[in-house]
């Protein structure tokens, strides 16, 4: 009984509770849209006035729009700073931005204007006072926005502009209040870079010692010029000693970008020397149509995003597998066809194939034209990632090179852990004693031979998002890939992955001495006399299975 | 005896030495002696198409000389091939003198158009024509022994020594490519007026240059010939068949290797030396390692291991390709590309073993020693 009442008790008391706070809402909901009705219908007026009345109205106009703290001021200031805000005669007028590709989009409402609506439209016009009051007042709204990217991308917007009396205000105003550490950190160097043109020396020493590390382009550019005309000789040790730091950081990036760079060439290397590995180091069949299945697989891509022309984004979703499958089947084709009537015969194999890749590359030539196909890139794929001013990552080659380990490890516990694995290893070990235990050899060996073929296909899916997709694409990289599976030693996937990496890194610290071509050359030299010292690579195959 | 070992002992050979002997007289008679408007005229276009092909049986003879022979399979030979070309083609930029587009009496047009001053190093002496001969011999051998002593010393073999190979002439291709490099980059050396004061377009100067050819095959050939029925070629043929067991025999393999491979770089050189006059050309596309591959099919495709059946195997792919080129050249590729499947699957001993199977049918059949397959190691 008891029980009951508590509960009861307990009930209305929630669903009081729950009625206030319905009612508090709908209150504080009422107000909230009052004000921004009443600060938005002022904000109209004002975009509506810009086009109105002399310069010096405009400049007061938009004062006062900047002080409304609407959301779509941003945009309409920025336009008007680039030309491209207009307005045409009409009372009250039509304000509109003009967007890329000839569209003009409603200044107010953010929507689209009809075509046969913009023939009236006419630029609103600026002058220089008023260009630099707008980068000012773009400056301050920016520089005080919600959003720390955006604050620290307005701060470094000031940098390359040059800092003045009003910027240096905003600057020092807003290090007071930043809770940022990376963007109270780039206020400073704005800072220092406005006091080191001070008139007093220890207040340029000051700015100076400021700067040490950082990577800011003006910054460097500030400091050269000091380093070799300040007037006073401890500002200009100084400035060296500090740009020398900052040059010794800018080469330790470089480094980094050229680590990146060549772990970027290493991953598609990997890709396409992972296939062959798989058929040359584990079947000890030597495949030069191995290029080509590259080339199907890129064309797949191209294929797919053909048939979704809308879906660019997911398409790669698609190719991938699809491009697995069909030049996975290629590969079967391949080896049933030809390959298992040529078992112990490799060089024969290696002619054989050869003359495949040639109809394979004539078969593309005679379907697809024998001009190039571009591959569009996705969203995700495009851009880059900043890490600094002086390093940063593109999103294809990061994508490319995370796949490239991912296809890798899968693969490696496909040999590893699985049934079919098992069977490859046994095959590619001992013919003759996996067929007495009941290992189907022929079909291993096609299936074998269709997994390279499919990793091939996969390959091509990332180099078509590098590279133009042609009936040559795949001849580039089939010496490359051959010389990364001798490099790391026949048989061994570890060897492949290190022989990639190795020769990717070594070619890319060789471009920028000995040019890219030049560096192909000496990489390949290298390969060369380093087989005389490992003629069986870096991770040569150990035990019976290695003897000849 | 020497007579009986070369060539009584060698039907095939003699054969097709015979008709190479004959087209080499009678040609010339054909194209010079016989007036342009009889149907027995062949036309300079002809002769120079036939002496084209020549050096590429003299090329396909020295491929087939250590792959059929030694089991060295050498997919850049194509390289060594261009070497003596640009080596002779040096000496026909020499001879050009002040006769080029920007008149310079010294240098050729395409380093004046570099912008450079004096003649590089390695351009000094190629004005005299017994230096270019010396160069064309020295350059692809010095290259061969180099290379093979390198990769024959650490026991390279197989498909290695072919990838390493095909290697090496892309090396070479991409750096002929560069302009920096001083041999006339992306378009090689070309526009050659005259060789030995001869102008070279005459048709006295390219039935010669035909002759030659004809000479340097018939020539090759029989040192060919001479060194595998010599006690070498033996211990040669031995290698292939068994690398091991020769080498726990006493024989030094390397060395075998080696000097055959240094001298068949040597044959390559030379066709190449008297294929660029006759085509007047040669730019770095010759190094391109899809050159060298295609020229191993001639061989194969004629049917390795027997010396004639490289010339018959370069002179049919290459009657081929120009019928084909010039009736549908992406006809081409297809067909080249499945005589490479149809030549390894269905006649492994090419053209000449599909006359010997004919003829075995036709007469009582004896068992020649069948080839065994040249690679051990896989």
């Amino acid at each position: 009984m008891s029980n009951l009442q508590w509960l009861l008790k307990h009930l209305l008391r929630i669903c009081l509770l729950a009625s206030l706070a319905n009612m508090t809402m709908a209150q504080l909901d009422a107000a909230s849209s009052e004000s921004t009705s009443a600060t938005s219908s002022e904000f109209e007026n004002l975009v509506r006035e810009i086009p109105q009345g002399s310069l010096p109205k405009r400049a007061q106009t938009i004062k006062a729009l900047a002080a409304t703290h609407d959301e779509r001021v941003t945009p309409i200031i920025e336009a008007l700073q680039q030309g491209n805000l207009y307005a045409d005669r009409q009372d009250p007028p039509l304000v509109a931005i003009s967007a890329s590709s000839g569209k003009f989009i409603d200044a107010l409402t953010g929507e689209a204007i009809a075509m046969d609506n913009t023939e009236q439209l006419k630029r609103v016009p600026i002058n220089n006072t008023m260009r630099n009051q707008l980068r000012t007042l773009l400056a301050s709204i920016n520089i005080n926005h919600a959003q720390a990217d955006i604050r620290h991308r307005a701060v470094r917007q000031v940098i390359n502009d040059g800092i003045d009396e009003t910027t240096i205000e905003l600057i020092k105003a807003r290090q007071l209040t930043e809770p940022n550490s990376q963007v109270r950190k780039t206020l400073a160097i704005a800072i220092a870079l406005y006091n080191v043109e001070s008139d007093d020396p220890q207040t340029r020493l000051d700015a100076i010692a400021l700067f040490n590390g950082s990577l800011e382009p003006e910054v460097r550019r500030t400091l050269s010029t000091i380093a070799n005309q300040d007037e006073n000789k401890a500002v200009r040790t100084k400035a060296q000693q500090t740009l020398k730091a900052i040059d010794d950081r800018i080469a330790t990036y470089r480094i980094g970008e050229n680590i990146f760079f060549g772990l970027s060439l290493g991953s598609v290397l990997l890709l396409s020397a992972i296939g062959l590995a798989i058929t040359f180091g584990v079947m000890g069949v030597i495949n030069m149509a191995h290029g080509e299945l590259m080339m199907i697989g890129a064309y797949t891509t191209w294929v797919v995003q053909q048939i979704f022309p809308n879906q660019i984004t997911y398409s790669l979703l698609i190719a991938v597998p699809a491009a697995f499958v069909v030049a996975g089947l290629v590969g079967i084709a391949i080896e049933r066809g030809v390959i298992r009537f040529l078992y112990g015969r490799p060089l024969e194999t290696l002619l054989a194939t050869f003359g495949i890749s040639l109809i394979l590359q004539q078969a593309a030539r005679s379907i697809f034209s024998p001009l190039n196909r571009a591959v569009s890139l996705p969203d995700w794929m495009s851009g880059s990632m900043e890490i600094n001013p002086v390093f940063s990552i593109t999103y294809n080659r990061l994508y490319i090179l995370i796949f490239g380990l991912a296809v890798f490890f899968i693969l490696m516990m496909i040999l590893k852990k699985t049934t079919l694995g098992l069977k490859v290893r046994a095959v590619s070990q001992n013919r003759a004693m996996a067929r007495a235990v009941g290992v189907r050899a022929n079909w291993v060996d096609a299936l074998t031979f269709g997994l390279g073929s499919g990793i091939a296909g996969i390959a091509g899916v990332a180099l078509s998002q590098l590279t133009n997709v042609g009936p040559n694409l795949g001849q580039a990289y089939i010496i490359d890939s051959f010389m990364v599976v001798v490099f790391g030693g026949v048989g061994n996937l570890w060897g492949t992955l290190v022989g990639a990496m190795g020769l990717g890194i070594i070619n890319k610290f060789l471009e920028p001495y000995a040019g890219a071509v030049l560096a192909k050359v000496l990489v390949l030299v290298l390969l060369i006399l380093f087989i005389q010292k490992k003629p069986k690579g870096l991770f040569p195959q150990k035990g019976r299975a290695a003897a000849d | 005896m020497l007579t009986q070992r070369l060539l009584l002992s060698d039907r095939g050979g003699m054969i097709v030495l015979g008709l190479i002997a004959l087209t080499a007289v009678v040609v010339p008679i054909l194209n010079l002696a016989v007036p342009a408007g009889s149907a027995f005229h062949v036309s300079t276009y002809t002769v120079t198409l036939l002496g084209k092909f020549l050096c590429y049986a003299l090329l396909a003879l020295s491929v087939d000389l250590i792959w059929g022979y030694a089991g060295i399979l050498s997919l850049g030979h194509g390289a060594f091939f261009a070497l003596g070309g640009y080596a002779m083609g040096m000496y026909l930029m020499r001879q050009i003198g002040d006769r080029g587009q920007y008149g310079n009496p010294e240098l050729p047009d395409f380093m004046v158009f570099l912008n450079w001053d004096a003649l590089p190093w390695y351009w000094q002496g190629f004005d005299m024509f017994w230096f270019a001969i010396l160069m064309v011999l020295l350059v692809p051998a010095v290259l061969a022994l180099v290379f093979g002593w390198l990769a024959f010393r650490s026991r390279v073999t197989g498909v290695y020594f072919a990838i390493i190979t095909q290697a090496l002439t892309y090396a070479l291709m991409l750096a002929f490519f560069r302009n920096e490099m001083g041999f006339g980059g992306n378009n090689g050396l070309t526009d050659f007026k005259d060789i030995l004061g001869f102008p070279i377009t005459a048709s006295s100067t390219r039935v010669t240059l035909f002759f030659m050819s004809a000479v340097m095959l018939i020539l090759a050939y029989l040192a060919c010939r001479y060194i595998v029925t010599s006690r070498m070629g033996r211990v040669i043929v031995s290698i292939r068949d068994a690398e091991s067991r020769t080498r726990f025999c006493g024989y030094k393999v390397e060395s075998y290797k080696l000097w055959l491979f240094v001298f068949s770089s040597i044959l390559a050189g030379i066709a190449g030396a008297l294929y660029v006059p006759q085509v007047g050309i040669i730019n770095p596309g010759e190094f391109s390692p899809l050159n060298s591959i295609e020229l191993v099919v001639w061989v194969a495709t004629g049917g390795r291991g027997t010396l004639f059946g490289a010339i018959v195997g370069a002179f049919a792919v290459n009657y081929g390709k120009t019928i084909f080129t010039s009736w549908s050249p992406e006809a081409w590729l297809f067909v080249l590309g499945s005589l490479f499947v149809l030549v390894t699957l269905v006649l492994p001993k090419g053209l000449v073993g599909l006359v010997g199977r004919f003829k075995r049918n036709n007469n009582t059949p004896t068992d020649t020693p069948a080839l065994k397959p040249a690679e051990e190691t896989h």
